[in-house]
């Protein structure tokens, strides 16, 4: 997988093999001098049918503006994509060239693809919300169609054939009727400059045409990665450079009052640095600058806010907007009427921090007044417009280079260490590396926000559901809305801005794989089923009584079936639990397993099975790894997930006391690829994940009759729940 | 106070000028500029930094590099044997059992430790054994799998 493309001499290292070597914007303008090449614009949403979710306008800077993606044939016959997404773990450095080479009849061997390069990659908004198949993906693919028309036509010209004639395969163009007449694509593009930009819709493949899409593939980035050459950022090494470790307040809101670097500054090779807020010590090893950090002595003015992991909820929802209607039909009080048999609950879920197994990390080096960043981002030009900004730089000055990503899950858009590592390298005067302690990234991540999710909702006669009130306090909008055949029914956010109003959280919140989504999930599937349970049904059964649309039936039906379902009115003992959600245009559906140990409180999950329609499936090994990763990722928020503070001070500091997932807590798992080829590719990094609460609760609740209404469902609060609880009937 | 402390990396013998109670994951991704090792936590609780010594996979973050003075060192670096890939990595490839990749070089070393105390481990031996190695992902299932087919491959070989 060696690029065309020489190496240039301002980078200490190629960031990635399977990634192109990085190269000059001179360099990168000199090979664009010859070769075909073809951009598309997402923009260009009517041919496409997708576009990236707007941001706002100031994200959209960034060079170039007016395409979002494009590719180079070679003379030597290699293809090289260029993309602003990342990988750091979900798979596009597979699924693109895997796109690519179906749609342009090329050998994946020939495709080498630069990745979250803000001088050589076209901007993007940033890899997240499910969005790099889905949206980026038919415009990904539209240019490779139109590259390998473009190829078609010079054949036709060199060969002498009409191009209808003319078949495209395996990186060449020649005539069935007589194949010695052929022209390898690197002999087409030979002496060429030819550049296209997508302008009407080109007819994609169907995927019964499907020939390296649609198959399962071995990841192009795993030899790297099992033998320890894959790069990060924080394996980057640049001559002369420093390691930074940065003073940070010990809560959130403190006020430093004094500062004293005085026993630092003796530490030899240690150099303090201190430009405002921003205190460091930098050196040339990275755990001697640890220690001279913690000769720094500072003292802080603390803040008392009284909030905790306890009083946040109490706190959210004092501090919560008015109700704005995002779905409603029908008419409550009319439902209320119907209702004979009505069920209130407010369900809780805290605070959940990322925790990527990588901190965030950055390398930053300026020099002739330029700053170039290797970052561990999910959002490189993100990355770029925050360091232009800080520090005043023209964006064109700024270029963020983006390696190997140790995991995001939504909290590597946000680049604070991108940021520190280039005020700290401007400083300095050499190239300066930050890489966040296990604590600072626990303290300074954008948490997912804790929420309150309050529905009322009753039953009629005939244990249908009358009328359905919910209202969902910070969890946001995604997934609140629901999709059961309910007559009057309102949905309402009180959450003002993506994550609430400044304020509403005592630190930064943000996107968490399916933000939002997992919380009013929970709250949804938990209620679903009790609502069940109070109409004497089955769960599975309930929920089918109130489906209409053909999607969720299907899902549902696929994961009853494989999961062996027989009906029974809950609690049955039998610790089986379900839950339906949709996510990223996905249809999900999971039954599960469990087993509670009533005397400690814990759960262990047994059995889990999981179906999707996710409309056409490129990489279904991609895709079942996908919801795999969901559901083990899932069971942390679950069971253990939940970020301890008091008055802005993170109690949790490390993986001792946070407590993510672990190999002992794995449950069989199934999963279940519902085809819906009439469909166009939909998300699928996210959707399991959002079932993953509600699932689980409710399999607890069939197996010892206590519905747990927070998250996670500690040991504690099982034992809790517990003792309220009527005694269920022994399986 | 830097000293000179010998030791064998990944089978070469090597000689570093530094403080004994340094730790042995800097002194390997600094001084001898081998990153295959990561930080991922500083305390010991996720394993992405194990390393080889002696054969068994310990914690480089907790150990200082006095300590492994005239010891045999393996990075994840060093476990292919000219170009040709362990067991253990090719088995790691095969099963897609990594997504970003920052947990694999000490999940691989740790399941090399593991095959070699006990090289025909029930899956309940592999899963209580790679309980201290945290991976975001959720790439465990497949881990498993992957140390199954390693040693399968292996035959009981253990190295
Ligand atoms: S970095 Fe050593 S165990 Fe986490
Ligand atoms: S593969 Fe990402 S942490 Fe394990």
């Amino acid at each position: 997988m060696n690029s065309p493309i020489s190496s240039d001499s301002e980078a200490a290292a190629s960031p990635t093999s399977g990634v192109a070597p990085l190269l000059s914007r001179r360099d990168f303008l000199q090979r664009m001098a010859t070769g075909i090449v073809v951009v598309v614009a997402l923009r260009d949403a009517e041919l496409f049918g997708a576009e990236e979710p707007t941001r706002p306008v100031a994200n959209r800077q960034g060079l170039p503006t007016d395409f979002n993606a494009f590719l180079r044939i070679g003379e030597d016959g290699r293809i090289t994509c260029f993309t602003g997404k990342i990988e750091m773990g979900q798979g596009p450095i597979t699924s693109l060239p895997q796109m690519l080479a179906d749609e342009l009849e090329a050998p994946i061997d020939a495709i080498d693809i630069v990745m979250g390069d803000t001088e050589l990659c076209p901007y993007d908004a940033g890899t997240w919300g499910s969005l790099t198949t889905r949206a980026f993906g038919p415009a990904w693919r539209a240019a490779a169609a139109e590259a390998k028309l473009v190829l078609i036509e010079l054949a036709s010209e060199a060969l002498g054939v009409p191009v209808a004639q003319l078949v495209a395969k395996d990186g060449a163009v020649f005539d069935p009727k007589n194949p010695s007449r052929r022209k390898t694509y690197g002999q087409l593009s030979q002496g060429k400059r030819i550049e296209r930009k997508v302008t009407v819709k080109p007819t994609l493949k169907e995927p019964s045409q499907f020939a390296i899409m649609g198959k399962p593939m071995l990841r192009r980035d795993a030899r790297e990665k099992v033998t320890g050459q894959a790069k990060y950022s924080g394996d980057i090494r640049l001559p002369g450079m420093l390691y930074a470790r940065i003073l940070h307040p010990p809560a959130h809101g403190a006020k430093r009052i004094s500062l004293d670097t005085s026993a630092a500054k003796q530490i030899p090779g240690a150099i303090v640095l201190v430009d405002g807020d921003l205190v460091a010590v930098l050196h040339e090893l990275p755990d001697i600058a640890e220690s001279a950090l913690g000769e720094i002595k500072a003292e802080w003015d603390l803040p008392k806010t009284g909030v905790n992991d306890r009083t946040i909820f109490d706190h959210l929802l004092k501090t919560a907007a008015p109700g704005r209607v995002v779905k409603k039909d029908g008419d409550l009080e009319t439902g209320r009427k119907q209702a004979k048999r009505i069920l209130a609950a407010n369900y809780l879920n805290g605070y959940v921090a990322h925790a990527p197994i990588e901190t965030h990390t950055a390398l930053a080096s300026f020099e002739n007044g330029k700053m170039t960043v290797w970052a561990s981002t999910q959002s490189p030009f993100g990355a770029q417009r925050e360091i232009s900004q800080t520090l005043g730089l023209p964006l064109e000055k700024v270029r963020v280079i983006t390696p190997f990503v140790g995991g995001g899950f939504g909290g590597k858009a946000a680049n604070g260490q991108a940021v520190e590592a280039a005020r700290l390298a401007r400083l300095a005067g050499k190239p300066v590396q930050v890489m966040w302690t296990r604590e600072e990234e626990f303290f300074n991540d954008t948490f997912r926000p804790a929420a309150v999710v309050k529905i009322e909702a009753g039953l009629d006669d005939a244990g249908r559901i009358a009328f359905w009130d919910f209202d969902e306090y910070f969890a946001s909008e995604r997934g609140a809305d629901h999709f059961y055949d309910i007559p009057h029914h309102r949905t309402q956010t009180h959450t003002n801005g993506p994550t609430g109003a400044p304020g509403t959280h005592p630190f930064a919140t943000g996107a968490w794989r399916a933000p939002g989504n997992n919380t009013n999930s929970f709250a949804r599937e938990s209620h679903i089923d009790a609502l069940a349970i109070a109409a004497g049904m089955d769960p599975v059964e309930f929920r089918l009584k109130h489906l209409e649309d053909e999607r969720m039936i299907r899902v549902l039906k696929a994961a009853a079936e494989r999961f062996g379902w027989k009906p029974a009115v809950g609690p049955s003992g039998r610790g089986y639990g379900v839950a339906c959600g949709i996510d990223a245009g996905s249809y999900v559906a999971a039954i599960a397993e469990v087993e509670v140990d009533r005397t400690k409180g814990t759960v262990q999950v047994k059995r889990v099975v999981c179906a999707q329609d996710m409309g056409i499936v490129i990489n279904p090994q991609g895709a079942t790894i996908q919801m795999e990763s969901c559901i083990t990722m899932g069971l942390g928020y679950c069971l253990t997930e939940e970020l301890h503070f008091s008055d802005g001070a993170m109690t949790d500091t490390n993986f001792d006391s946070y407590e993510i997932p672990r190999f002992s807590w794995i449950p069989k798992m199934e999963t279940v690829i519902v085809e819906n080829n009439a469909l166009a590719p939909q998300g699928g990094g996210e959707p399991a994940i959002v079932l993953m609460g509600g699932l689980i609760a409710n399999a607890v609740h069939d197996a010892i009759g206590a519905r747990l209404l927070q998250l996670p469902m500690t040991p504690a609060r099982i034992r809790e729940a517990l003792q309220s609880a009527p005694a269920t009937k022994p399986s | 106070m830097a000293e000179s402390i010998a030791f064998t990396l990944n089978g070469k013998a090597v000689r570093v000028n530094v403080a004994r109670d340094r730790t042995l994951l800097w002194v390997l991704r600094t001084e001898l500029g081998l990153t295959g090792a990561k930080f991922g936590c500083g305390e010991g609780h996720c394993g992405c930094c194990s390393v080889l010594v002696g054969k068994k996979s310990v914690r480089s973050c907790n150990v200082f590099i006095g300590d492994v003075e005239g010891k045999d060192v393996v990075t994840i670096e060093g476990l292919a044997k000219d170009g040709e890939l362990h067991p253990l990595q090719k088995a790691f490839m095969a099963n897609d059992a990594l997504q970003c990749g920052f947990c694999t070089p000490g999940m691989i070393l740790t399941a090399f430790s593991l095959l070699r105390d006990n090289p025909q481990p029930t899956r309940q031996q592999i899963v209580d054994g790679m309980e201290q190695n945290l991976c975001r992902c959720g790439a465990h299932a497949r881990i498993v799998k992957a140390v199954e087919t390693a040693a399968a491959e292996m035959k009981g070989g253990g190295q």
